[in-house]
């Protein structure tokens, strides 16, 4: 536990001691306020039903950006020797590096507070409940792609080709729920239950069912696990 | 460790390789680049796994029991990769960390490595700016933190001035009076001046095992003596073989109206004293006499060079 925290800590420092991390925030809270603020006013509602729509679009990008140097880069500098040589499990530095990428991603969700206050101030009407587990389910499906972006770094130390792989595989679970035209009917059932659209628009929607929880759980415990058996891998080669 | 070999692809690196070490040994790991000693250290130090055999640690495994032994190890890596945007004494801190060192703890395990490795002015610097000798220290400092029981050096002098050399070779001697120290390295007389015991690999495999001393008397030849005499006649340099059994003469040629002799003899029975004798009972002047002994060097390239296994 306590190496967990001595991991995130570590990446922390090394988000904010690069460019990387204000980059990301002040990027993200850009593209975000923009396409919130351009029809916010036109459209008189009282809700955040865009920002929410925008935001796992945004995803797509920046959480592969975020994630992809975590293990790529350790790989590539070599500095996984000191890793992998030091008495710390892989589970312990695998996770400390999700919770770091997690974190940042959190505080970059903290930054469209502003938009939240914006409504609260000119809205009528706000439903409090719908906005929190809008955000809720932000987070989870944030804490979905971390993990995937994750794995996508540990099986490379490049991370141009971390990100690409990341951005790949996050494509395909935001477009699962898209493609179900396509599908045999007898999978589709199947297929909609493994998309991340299905199970955030149940949350959005205010309906926050462990089934929803236990899907988000399993993504994140499943590329934590490949995460971590692709970093013992390599001792094997 | 027994039979411990290690396959990248069809690419053995290491063959079975055997040997035993014990606390307050300093060990030397000998070879070309390439011969297999990074991939053996990879092994002792769990970052890697052998394809065939096992290392053990104070009967522990490595293969069920590496966390453990990574407790007591400190090793530095080959090409001592630091993160470098993290400040000197950050990056000890997380490793001190992770070693579970800290609070008044690390405070003097700080001061200790700081004052072992000569870190003192650069510990708040960050470790991008520091010299390439610098970061040498600082690796080696990250892996005296803990003050393990065996330290892995893997190539601990590339890139530091002969100052620092010898500030390194000191400190790794003085380690070894209690620790288990491992050095690998290809410059045979950084080895030579540092280690008690040398361990030469060679294509995977040990081609010699022992302490300076007993590498030389296995495994070098006889000593050649060469002689410049003065007033040397034929008939008493013909007689010198039988007057002294030990000596074989080789041939003699003139220099300067002198003659250079050329002898030879085995180690064991040094014969220059007779040969003294010899050469003022023949009314010779000896000018000079010059035994060479093969070196090391001579011996590390007989078994590097030509195959060595039956060197």
């Amino acid at each position: 536990m306590r190496n967990i925290k001595t991991i995130f800590l570590r990446e922390i420092r090394a988000y904010f001691n690069s460019p990387m991390a204000y980059i990301f925030l002040v990027i993200f809270a850009i593209i975000n306020g923009y396409f919130f603020t351009n029809t916010f006013f036109l459209i008189n509602q009282s809700d955040l039903r865009i920002l929410f729509g925008i935001i796992p679009i945004v995803y797509l990008f920046f959480i592969p950006a975020v994630s992809m140097g975590l293990i790529a880069g350790e790989q590539n500098t070599g500095t996984i020797e000191i890793i992998t040589t030091l008495p710390i499990t892989n589970s312990e530095f695998v996770i400390g590096k999700f919770l770091a990428a997690f974190t940042l991603i959190l505080l970059g969700l903290g930054a469209t507070v502003v938009h939240f206050i914006t409504l609260v101030y000119v809205g009528t009407n706000v439903d409090y409940g719908a906005l929190f587990s809008g955000y809720f389910g932000l987070a989870l499906i944030g804490a979905a792609y971390a993990s995937i972006g994750t794995f996508t770094s540990s099986i490379t130390e490049n991370q141009v080709v971390a990100f690409i792989l990341g951005v790949f595989v996050v494509l395909v679970f935001y477009l699962m729920d898209k493609m179900l035209l396509f599908v045999p009917s007898g999978l589709s059932g199947f297929i909609q239950y493994l998309s991340v659209e299905y199970h955030l628009s149940n949350i959005s929607r205010g309906v926050i069912d462990s089934r929803n929880l236990i899907y988000f759980a399993s993504v994140v415990g499943f590329f934590l696990f490949l995460t971590v058996q692709s970093i013992e891998v390599r001792k094997w080669r | 460790m027994t039979g411990l070999s290690k396959n990248f692809g069809s690419l053995e690196a290491v063959r079975s390789i055997d040997f035993e070490i014990n606390d307050g040994e300093i060990v030397g790991f000998l070879g070309v680049n390439g011969a297999g000693k990074t991939t053996t250290l990879r092994m002792i130090t769990g970052f890697l796994i052998p394809t065939g055999g096992t290392v053990y640690v104070d009967d522990l495994n490595i293969l069920d029991h590496a966390y453990e032994i990574q407790k007591q190890i400190g090793y530095l890596a080959e090409l001592n990769p630091l993160y470098s945007e993290m400040s000197v004494y950050d990056f000890l801190e997380f490793i001190a960390d992770i070693r579970k060192i800290r609070g008044k703890q690390f405070k003097e395990a700080l001061a200790r490595v700081v004052e072992q490795c000569g870190l003192k002015g650069v510990v708040h610097r960050t470790i991008s700016n520091c010299s390439k000798g610098f970061r040498q220290r600082i690796g080696l400092a990250s892996t005296m933190i803990h003050d393990p029981d065996i330290l892995i050096l893997d190539e601990p002098v590339t890139g530091l001035d002969p100052n620092q050399i010898v500030e390194i070779r000191g400190l790794i001697k003085e380690l070894g009076k209690e620790k288990l120290v491992l050095m690998s390295s290809h410059i045979l007389q950084e080895i030579q001046v540092t280690v008690d015991r040398i361990i030469i690999i060679h294509e995977g495999e040990i081609v010699a095992d022992g302490t300076n001393e007993e590498l030389m008397s296995n495994f070098m030849g006889n000593v050649h003596l060469t002689m410049e005499v003065k007033d040397a006649t034929i008939d008493s340099v013909s007689n010198i073989e039988s007057a002294i059994p030990s000596v074989k003469f080789l041939n003699s040629e003139p220099k300067n109206g002198h003659q250079i002799l050329h002898l030879e003899y085995s180690r064991e029975n040094d014969p220059r004293e007779e040969l003294f004798k010899f050469a003022v009972d023949s009314k010779w002047i000896i000018l000079s006499m010059n035994p060479h002994t093969a070196n090391l060097e001579d011996i590390f390239r007989s078994l590097t060079v030509t195959g060595g296994a039956n060197a």
